[in-house]
C-alpha cells in the first residue's frame, strides 16, 4: 500500500499574525507543521502499519517547509518531497490541487490523505479539488479509516452524525481529530529525519506551468480590537448569583 | 446579475444558513435556488417561501444520498446551461466539498467562509476571515462564475413569506457516484453549531464533582463518564431553556465525555453566537480562536485565574454543579418557561 501524505508549513497557532504594509507578518513565531496535517501524518501511519505500506509526505512551499516535511519523517513517514518554485508564490487552493494533482499521479498511490483544512488559509477545499483532478474517490472528515483489500471504508464525521462511506482505491480522504493523537516523533526518528536529504521538485519537474490564480487578494485587515472587560457577578447563594446573572443577559438583549 | 443559491440540506433538514445565502442573491438580482437529493419538493416549496425567483430540482434516485462526485457534476452541469454570474453556498461539510469540486469543472475557484459581499461593476468583492480570525482578507475571484460559500450568521436572514410559490424545473442528475453510502450510525444526535444563536458548552471541569457517587461497578474511567455525563445533563438544561446548541471543549471530547462533532475551537468548529456560556472551561487559546467573536461571552468556573475569564464579558468563580442548575431554574422563572 502506498500512501502519501499531503502536508503544509504554518505559522505555529500562537503567533501573533499581523498585517503589516499588506504583507502577512508572524514576527519571531515558529513555523509548523499544519496542526490539522499532524492527523493527516498520524493516519497515513495508521494505514502504513495496517497494510504493511510506505507514506510519502509531500509539501508545496519554500526551503524552509523542509522543516515540516522532517516533522513528518520524524513522526514515521519515509520518505518525503519538497515541491517548490519561484512560480508558485501567488497559488490558490485549486492552484495547491493542480500541482499536488500532477505530483500523485507521478508518485503513485493507492491513498492520499489531507487534514481538514489549514490554518492559515482556512478554506478546507484542496482535498476534494485535487480528488476532482485526479478522479479518484473523496472520502471526507474521516474518523476512522479500513482498508480491506482494494476497498476503504471510512466513517465520515458530519454535523448529523456519523455517515459510512466505501470506495475502491486510490482514493483521496481528508481526515479530522477523531482519527488519533498524532504520535510524538521517536528519538530514532529525530535522528533520521535530521540526516534526511529531502528531494526538491519544480514545476518543470513536474511536467506543469504554474496555475493561474483565480482569487486575488486586494487588501488585508486587522479585526478591531474587543475591549471585553469582565463583570464579575458574586452573591451569597447560587440562586443569588443565578438571579443577577440571568437578569444581566436578559440585559444583553441576546435571547 | 444571476445567482444560483445552493440549499444545503440532510434528508430534507435545511441548513438554515441556506436561507441568508438566498438573501443575499435576492441583493444582487434574480436568485435561483437549487435543490438535489430526497424530499426536494419541500425543500423547494420553501425556497420560495425564503425568495427564490427560480427553483430547479434533481431528484433522481442516484441522489438519494449526498456524494461529492454526482452532485459536483449535477450542479456542474446546470451552471453551463444558466450561465450565472455567482454560484452561492452556505459553508457546511457538504458544500466545501462541493463547491471545491464544481470550481474544478467551470475552470474558476470558490471563496470559502465569507463574512461579507459586495458586488463590484460585474464582479465581487468578499471579506473572509484567514489565520484563525487573527486577519481578515478581501478578494475576488477572476474566474467566471463567480463561486462563494457564505459563513453561517454572518449575513441577515430574510423574511419567509409564507405561500408563496413559484415553477419547479426538474433537471436530470449527472455524472457517476465513486463512492457507496454504507449507512449512518444513529448514535449521535445532529449538532448544528454554526447556525446556533446560543451555545453552552462544558469543559472538562463536567466531571468534576466529587459528591456524586456513581453506580456500583464502574471503574475509574466509567465513573468519571458517568459524573461528566450529570455534568452535560446539566449543561444541556440550560441549553434548553435558552433553546440553544450544547458545546465541548476539546479535553471533554477527548475524555470521552462527548462525541466530537460538539467540539468548539481550532480543531473543532469555529462559531460566533450571540451568547457563549462556557462551564468549566479553562479558556486555551485553541478554544478562544473557536468562539472569541461571541457577542456575549459568560463563563463559569471554579478557578479565578481561569484564562477564559479575560474573554468573558460576565463572569461567575463557582461550582458549576451549584451555579448551572440555579441559572436554568432562574432563566425558567424569567422567561416564564
Ligand atoms: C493542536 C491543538 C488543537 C487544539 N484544538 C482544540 C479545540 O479545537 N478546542 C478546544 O477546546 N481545545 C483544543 N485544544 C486543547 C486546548 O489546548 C486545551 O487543552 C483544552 O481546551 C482544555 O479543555 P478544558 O478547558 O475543558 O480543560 P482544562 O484546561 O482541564 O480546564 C478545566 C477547567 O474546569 C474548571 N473546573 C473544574 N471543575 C469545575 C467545577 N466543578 N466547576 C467549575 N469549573 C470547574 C477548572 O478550573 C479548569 O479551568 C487543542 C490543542 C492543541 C495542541
Amino acid at each position: 500500500m502506498k500512501i502519501i501524505a499531503c502536508i503544509k508549513q504554518v505559522p505555529d497557532s500562537e503567533a501573533k499574525v499581523k498585517a503589516d504594509g499588506g504583507q502577512i507578518s508572524w514576527g519571531d513565531a515558529p513555523l509548523v507543521i499544519n496542526p490539522f496535517d499532524e492527523y493527516a501524518v498520524e493516519g497515513a501511519l495508521q494505514q502504513k502499519e495496517a497494510t504493511n505500506g510506505t507514506v510519502t509526505a509531500i509539501c508545496i512551499g519554500p526551503e524552509t517547509a523542509k522543516e515540516a516535511l522532517k516533522h513528518a519523517l520524524a513522526m514515521g513517514a519515509d520518505e518525503a518531497i519538497l515541491i517548490s518554485d519561484p512560480a508558485l508564490n501567488n497559488m490558490d487552493t485549486l492552484g495547491a490541487a493542480k500541482v499536488l494533482a500532477s505530483a500523485i499521479q507521478k508518485i503513485g498511490a493507492d491513498m492520499i490523505i489531507f487534514g481538514r483544512q489549514t490554518l492559515d488559509n482556512g478554506a478546507g477545499v484542496t482535498p476534494a479539488q485535487t480528488a476532482r483532478l485526479t478522479g479518484y474517490p473523496m472520502l471526507g472528515l474521516a474518523g476512522n479509516i479500513k482498508v480491506n483489500e482494494r476497498s476503504v471504508i471510512v466513517e465520515r464525521v458530519l454535523e448529523e452524525g456519523k455517515q459510512i462511506l466505501k470506495a475502491n482505491l486510490p482514493a483521496v480522504i481528508s481526515v479530522v481529530q477523531s482519527i488519533g493523537e498524532p504520535r510524538y516523533p521517536s528519538f530514532m526518528g529525530i535522528r533520521k529525519a535530521s540526516k534526511a536529504e529531502i528531494p526538491v521538485w519544480s514545476l518543470s519537474d513536474l511536467g506543469i506551468s504554474a496555475p493561474s490564480e483565480m482569487i486575488k487578494r486586494d487588501e488585508l485587515m486587522t479585526p478591531p480590537a474587543r475591549e471585553t472587560v469582565v463583570e464579575m457577578i458574586t452573591g451569597e447563594s447560587p440562586a443569588e448569583i443565578a438571579e443577577k446573572l440571568a437578569d444581566k443577559i436578559i440585559a444583553e438583549k441576546v435571547l | 446579475m444571476k445567482t444560483l443559491v445552493y440549499i444545503d440540506h440532510f434528508k430534507g433538514a435545511v441548513q438554515p444558513s441556506s436561507w441568508e445565502a438566498l438573501g443575499v442573491a435576492k441583493k444582487f438580482g434574480s436568485a435561483v435556488a437549487v435543490v438535489f437529493g430526497e424530499n426536494a419538493n419541500d425543500v423547494a416549496k420553501s425556497a420560495f417561501e425564503h425568495g427564490a425567483d427560480e427553483v430547479f430540482v434533481a431528484d433522481d434516485s442516484s441522489l438519494k444520498d449526498y456524494l461529492p462526485e454526482t452532485y459536483a457534476s449535477t450542479l456542474s452541469a446546470l451552471a453551463s446551461t444558466l450561465n450565472p454570474n455567482l454560484i452561492l453556498f452556505p459553508t457546511t461539510a457538504r458544500t466545501r466539498e462541493l463547491a471545491a469540486m464544481c470550481a474544478v469543472d467551470l475552470n474558476t475557484n470558490v471563496m470559502t467562509d465569507l463574512t461579507g459581499l459586495e458586488a463590484n461593476g460585474d464582479s465581487f468583492v468578499a471579506t473572509r476571515p484567514i489565520y484563525e480570525a487573527k486577519l481578515f482578507e478581501k478578494v475576488n475571484c477572476v474566474g467566471k462564475p463567480v463561486m462563494a460559500t457564505l459563513r453561517g450568521r454572518a449575513f441577515p436572514k430574510p423574511n419567509q413569506e409564507t405561500g408563496k410559490s413559484g415553477t419547479i424545473t426538474k433537471v436530470d442528475a449527472k455524472g457517476e457516484a465513486k463512492s457507496t453510502v454504507e449507512g449512518y450510525s444513529a448514535s449521535e444526535s445532529a449538532v448544528n453549531l454554526g447556525d446556533a444563536s446560543i451555545i453552552v458548552s462544558g469543559g472538562r471541569g463536567v466531571s468534576n464533582n466529587p459528591s456524586l457517587t456513581p453506580p456500583a461497578g464502574l471503574d475509574e474511567k466509567q465513573a468519571e463518564i458517568w459524573r461528566a455525563q450529570q455534568g452535560f445533563a446539566l449543561v444541556t438544561d440550560l441549553a434548553k431553556v435558552l433553546g440553544g446548541a450544547v458545546g465541548a471543549s476539546r479535553a471533554a471530547v477527548d475524555a470521552g465525555y462527548i462525541p466530537y462533532s460538539h467540539q468548539v475551537g481550532q480543531t473543532g468548529k469555529v462559531v460566533a453566537p450571540d451568547l457563549y456560556i462556557a462551564n468549566g472551561i479553562s479558556g486555551a487559546i485553541q478554544h478562544l480562536v473557536g468562539m472569541r467573536n461571541a457577542k456575549v461571552i459568560v463563563a463559569i468556573n471554579k478557578d479565578a485565574d481561569a484564562p477564559i475569564f479575560k474573554a468573558a464579558r460576565y463572569g461567575v468563580v463557582g461550582d458549576l454543579f451549584e451555579i448551572v442548575p440555579a441559572l436554568t431554574e432562574a432563566f425558567k422563572k424569567k422567561l416564564g418557561k
